[in-house]
């Protein structure tokens, strides 16, 4: 088995345009579930007009890219108001199916074939991404040290996303010690007493939404521009899913809760496909073949999210006091 | 008890207020802070709540009693803006309010607890007390941020809510979370909480029930405090000995009516009130609302129990 | 409580190694040739599709089934010549562009897509005779897409009862309950197929299966968390991470290729009316309907039937006048696991079966119950019924690729104006 690889791979993983983008989309849910109570099982939809905005304003249109950047946010701010004005009244698990349906009709859209010459059917739009790397700050060449290295378009990638990963978890930070998160985690334990203590519940959910949303819609953004293209498909149901065990993992209503969860989860992911394939590969495993590894490791996911949930509901680095889910 | 002695002034001008008034449902007082006119709650076929007017004399503590099922919560929910009432109308200190969102009622001066205590379980006991502050600059998602735009109000709030909680004896738990407390204390927390927001008008939904026989003399003792400080006290209470002791009029409800006003001393004397809590369960076999209705309120206390049981 | 799911956990790890170390028999054929042939929207069935090999050698003649669909697995990859028989399309249609002939080039391991686009024979006619025609077909349209619609609306009620009673009497939105339509599905196609059992006994076998399979879900896995006192938020969450779990454990065992069951797959379709289907679609709705109105009157007229709607609407009260809640709740999650297969089953007899077919009708599901009113049963079978016809008839006005969201807007619509469904109640509060 080649160790090099599977570590080097490994520790990519842990800060990788992956890890990125999910986390983005985990902040998101933190804020909605984590603090706020609300189910939104919809998250990809916002990654998806995110990135469908950009990249249709820029490819379609033919505008340049901060205007893309900005159709991509209101297109995520106008989806909550959408999401949220039929559903926020709702109890939980309505909710969680409306945002699942409106998400899986986000997605049919952007791949039907009907509306093939804006959104690009299946196949999804590219050729988006110039503006982001003509800003680019590091001149063509490679990065790092030994196996540890990155290009500079990864670099560029990787310096954005990071930098948005920490000004969403500040916000996040200090709004949650603010009245106003104090009102959020109020929603989420009893939103009949907050109503009772004059509150708007509805606004304040509102709020929650659009905000979760938009830094979701971030890792649309870096999705985007990290693989030059968007698909509708990558902005499935399961997207959300794998966020939601990220922020599970991570712990949720914690601010760092969903950036270690991501590391954690992709880290995980990697060097379990690493290991697997290269056991495989050298005939210690022969039980499974190198196809059967992808989704195995995915099969891994679930099982860990069943077992997370039963055994460690407040995540890996979670204080069982403070847990913000109704587990026991 | 020592708010007996300091209440005796406020107690005197209440009962005054009403000493020459009629025993009939809906007698006008003569200051009301709540007015209320046909309000009507229907679920499906059953007639949950149907008052015809019933007023609410500012100053007093008001006693809303009944039998199981009379429709006293429901009647509550309508008030408090948190079930929308078919039809009717009520005026608080003459604003209209039917229709007005819970938030709003709140806010307007008139805060209520609710039966089973709502304390927000994963906060501390302070951040619960806080969170009753009206006017919060912090609570705006902007100003949220800056700390510097909210922190002095913040250090005002927190120094009331530390008055009150000294007062209500919660001091010593104050950044204990909620969920920890036991359910006498829970109740207290919620009283406590619903001052923060400084309102006219303070219902509460059986303040008593679950409550263990220590701490209902001090919760007595709070009630009678908030008409001492110049609030309306609206409750809704079974146990008799209790609105005997406190409340200055009474109101009883029956089958989503109101049936009968009085002072608390002779209104269990009231030929209309023993009907309503013997007379219909002795004399005539149930109906099939009122089975309906006892149904209803035995899953509610079922659920009660269930809350209690899992909260722990 | 900690050992039983620790025991099922470990079961269900030993199942997969079993599993992982049998035989593939769900082995995907190495490459194959298929299409799908559809006119105005809809499938055309009958067709015949003659493969031979770049040489003319004979390979196969199929006729497409159904849902329009065509395959031929073929034994080396190459270059093959694929005629379609254009006297077995419909009388008014033709081939677009004149040509039916292809010369398609199968890769290793891969399946190759072939394309026939049919179009209206001879383009637009005369205006006033293309009018009276136009009529015609669209109200032939109508009821042959009401059909298909009551078909698919049956299925989806099959499944829906499950959840909805689960939901009723458990409080578990469960979000794996489209992995239990699957496992139906492949269960049959593994004796079906695997066995080569043919697919009436199949089925009777994988329903079986699949019913104690529910059964032990909930003794071993569902039960214990309740008696934990799980949250229902918790539990909803730990459904994904089971519907997770099952659906890429489907995936390593039958592989991601679409597959079909040996019998009644290439039906010749037959004529009533203005409706055109194959016998099996005509046998299977006579099927679910027999379930659903026996699962119907069980409910109604059977003790565990009554005891199961009381439970539904009020578990305390229900436990509280001495029903065993728990027997109730073992009960459906057996019936719901069988039903929800004979779903599976049914689904793979009128399209393909996959690995995400379960998770594709996972919404449509939701969406029959939620519109009928989450946790009555009946209200999930309304529900049903009309999002199978609003799918179906819905094509008439919106490209077939984008029927599913006009269902899924009408979810959000209706739950707009009537949160509590069409059949459920209003809530009473405090």
């Amino acid at each position: 088995m080649d160790w090099i690889t599977i570590i080097s791979t490994t520790v990519k993983a842990a800060i990788g345009v992956e890890t990125v983008w999910y986390a983005l989309a985990a902040i998101g849910i933190n804020i909605h579930f984590g603090y706020t109570g609300l189910l939104n099982f919809g998250q990809s939809a916002f990654l998806a007009v995110a990135g469908y905005g950009l990249a249709v304003t820029v490819t379609v249109l033919g505008l340049p890219f901060w205007v893309g950047i900005g159709v991509g946010l209101l297109s995520a701010v106008l989806l909550a108001l959408l999401l949220g004005i039929p559903t926020l009244r709702l109890r939980a698990d309505y909710l969680a199916i409306v945002t699942i349906a409106a998400a899986e009709i986000v997605r049919l859209v952007f791949r039907s074939v009907a509306f093939k010459d804006v959104f690009g059917g299946s196949d999804g739009r590219r050729g988006f991404s110039d503006g982001f790397y003509a800003m680019n700050p590091f001149s063509p060449g490679t990065y790092g040290f030994g196996w540890l290295s990155f290009n500079e378009r990864v670099l560029w990638v990787l310096v954005v996303g990071w930098a948005l990963v920490a000004l969403s978890c500040l916000i996040v930070f200090l709004l949650m010690k603010s009245p106003w998160g104090r009102v959020l985690k109020a929603i989420r334990e009893d939103e009949d007493a907050v109503r009772a203590l004059g509150k708007n519940v509805f606004s304040y959910k509102m709020q929650s939404l659009i905000l979760g949303g938009v830094i979701g819609c971030l890792g649309g953004f870096i999705y985007g521009l990290a693989y030059a293209s968007v698909q509708p498909d990558i902005f499935g149901t399961e997207t959300t899913f794998f966020a939601y065990t990220i922020v599970i993992l991570g712990g949720a209503a914690r601010v760092f809760g969903p950036v270690v969860g991501s590391m954690i989860f992709w880290v995980l992911l990697v060097l379990v496909n690493g290991v697997l394939s290269g056991a495989v590969e050298s005939g210690l495993i022969t039980f499974m073949d190198s196809t059967q590894v992808g989704p195995f490791r995915y099969l891994l996911v679930g099982l860990g999210l069943i077992l997370l949930l039963v055994y460690r509901p407040q995540g890996v680095f979670g204080d069982k006091r403070e847990m913000a889910i109704d587990a026991r | 008890m020592h708010a007996e002695t300091t209440a005796t002034e406020r107690k005197a001008a209440a009962l005054a207020a009403f000493k020459d008034l009629a025993r009939d449902p809906g007698v006008p007082k003569p200051d009301p802070i709540l007015v209320v006119d046909n309000v009507v709650r229907r679920f499906g076929g059953l007639t949950a709540v149907e008052v015809e007017h019933v007023e609410v004399q500012r100053g007093s503590i008001t006693a809303l009693i009944g039998p199981n099922g009379a429709g006293k919560t429901t009647f509550f929910n309508q008030l408090t803006g948190f079930d929308t009432a078919d039809s009717g109308q009520w005026t608080f200190n003459g604003r209209s309010m039917n229709g007005v969102p819970a938030h709003k009622v709140a806010r307007a001066g008139m805060v209520r607890t609710f039966q089973l205590t709502k304390a927000l379980s994963k906060l501390t006991v302070l951040e619960n007390m806080r969170l009753g502050a009206q006017g919060q600059k912090g609570e705006s998602f902007w100003r949220a941020l800056l700390p510097a735009f909210w922190k002095g109000q913040e250090d005002a709030i927190t120094e009331r809510a530390d008055e009150l909680l000294t007062r209500f004896k919660l001091d010593a738990k104050r950044g204990d979370f909620a969920g920890s407390l036991s359910g006498g204390q829970r109740k207290l927390l919620e009283m406590a909480r619903a001052l923060m927001v400084e309102p006219e008008l303070v219902m509460l939904d059986e303040p008593m029930a679950g409550v263990n026989p220590a701490l209902t003399q001090s919760l007595l003792g709070h009630v009678k405090d908030l008409r001492e400080q110049g609030m309306t006290v609206l409750f809704v209470e079974h146990d008799m000995d209790m609105v005997r002791d406190i409340s200055d009029w009474v109101i009883v409800m029956a089958q989503g009516h109101v049936i009968a006003e009085g002072p608390p001393e002779t209104i269990m004397s009231d030929e209309r009130v023993i009907d309503a809590y013997l007379g219909a369960h002795h004399d005539a076999p149930l109906s099939e609302s009122e089975l309906e209705e006892q149904l209803h309120e035995a899953e509610a206390a079922l659920e009660a129990e269930i809350e209690e049981e899992t909260q722990k | 409580m900690r050992r039983a799911v620790i025991a099922f956990t470990a079961f269900l790890s030993g199942l997969v190694l079993l599993l992982l170390s049998a035989p593939a028999y769900a082995a995907a054929p190495e490459q194959s040739l298929r299409g799908t042939l559809t006119y105005q929207g809809q499938p055309v069935n009958g067709v015949k599709i003659v493969v031979t090999t770049e040489s003319g050698q004979p390979v196969a003649e199929v006729t497409s089934n159904a849902q329009g669909t065509w395959q031929v697995p073929v034994d080396k990859p190459g270059k093959y010549k694929v005629t379609l028989d254009v006297s077995t399309l419909p009388q008014d249609t033709e081939v677009r562009g004149g040509n039916n002939v292809r010369n398609p080039t199968v890769f290793e391991g891969n399946p190759a897509a072939v394309l026939f686009a049919l179009q209206a024979k001879g383009g637009a006619g005369p205006g006033g005779e293309n009018d009276t025609t136009g009529q015609s077909t669209f109200w032939d349209q109508a009821a042959q897409l009401t059909f298909e619609g009551l078909n698919l609306g049956l299925i989806i009620a099959l499944a829906a009862l499950g959840l909805s009673l689960i939901y009723g009497t458990t409080g578990l939105t469960n979000f794996a309950h489209g992995e239990l339509v699957t496992l139906g599905a492949l269960l049959a196609y593994a004796f079906n197929s695997g066995i080569g059992l043919h697919l009436i006994p199949a089925a009777l076998i994988a329903v079986i299966l699949a019913g104690g399979l529910g059964y032990a879900q909930d003794r071993f896995f569902w039960g214990q968390l309740r008696r934990r006192g799980t949250g229902i938020i918790a539990m909803m969450i730990v459904s994904i991470g089971v519907a997770i779990f099952l659906r890429y454990l489907f995936l390593i065992l039958f592989g991601g290729e679409s597959q079909s069951y040996l019998q009644y797959t290439a039906q010749p379709g037959i004529q009533i009316g203005p409706i055109s289907a194959a016998p099996k679609n005509f046998v299977a709705m006579g099927i679910e309907l027999a379930v659903l109105v026996i699962v119907g009157l069980a409910l109604m007229r059977t003790r565990t039937g009554k005891a199961a709607r009381a439970v539904a609407d009020n578990p305390a009260l229900a436990s509280s006048s001495g029903i065993n809640v728990d027997r109730v709740i073992r009960i459906i999650w057996t019936m719901g696991g069988a039903i929800a297969a004979l779903a599976g089953i049914m689904l793979g007899l009128s399209q393909n079966l996959k690995f995400t077919m379960g998770q594709d009708i996972l919404l449509l599901i939701f969406a029959g119950v939620t519109l009928g009113g989450l946790g009555t049963a009946f209200g999930a079978l309304v529900g049903s019924l009309i999002v199978g016809l609003f799918i179906q008839l819905s094509t008439l006005w919106v490209p077939p690729e984008l029927k599913s969201v006009g269902a899924l807007a009408v979810l959000i619509i209706v739950l707009l104006f009537r949160p509590q469904g069409i059949l459920g109640r209003r809530e009473r509060i405090g």
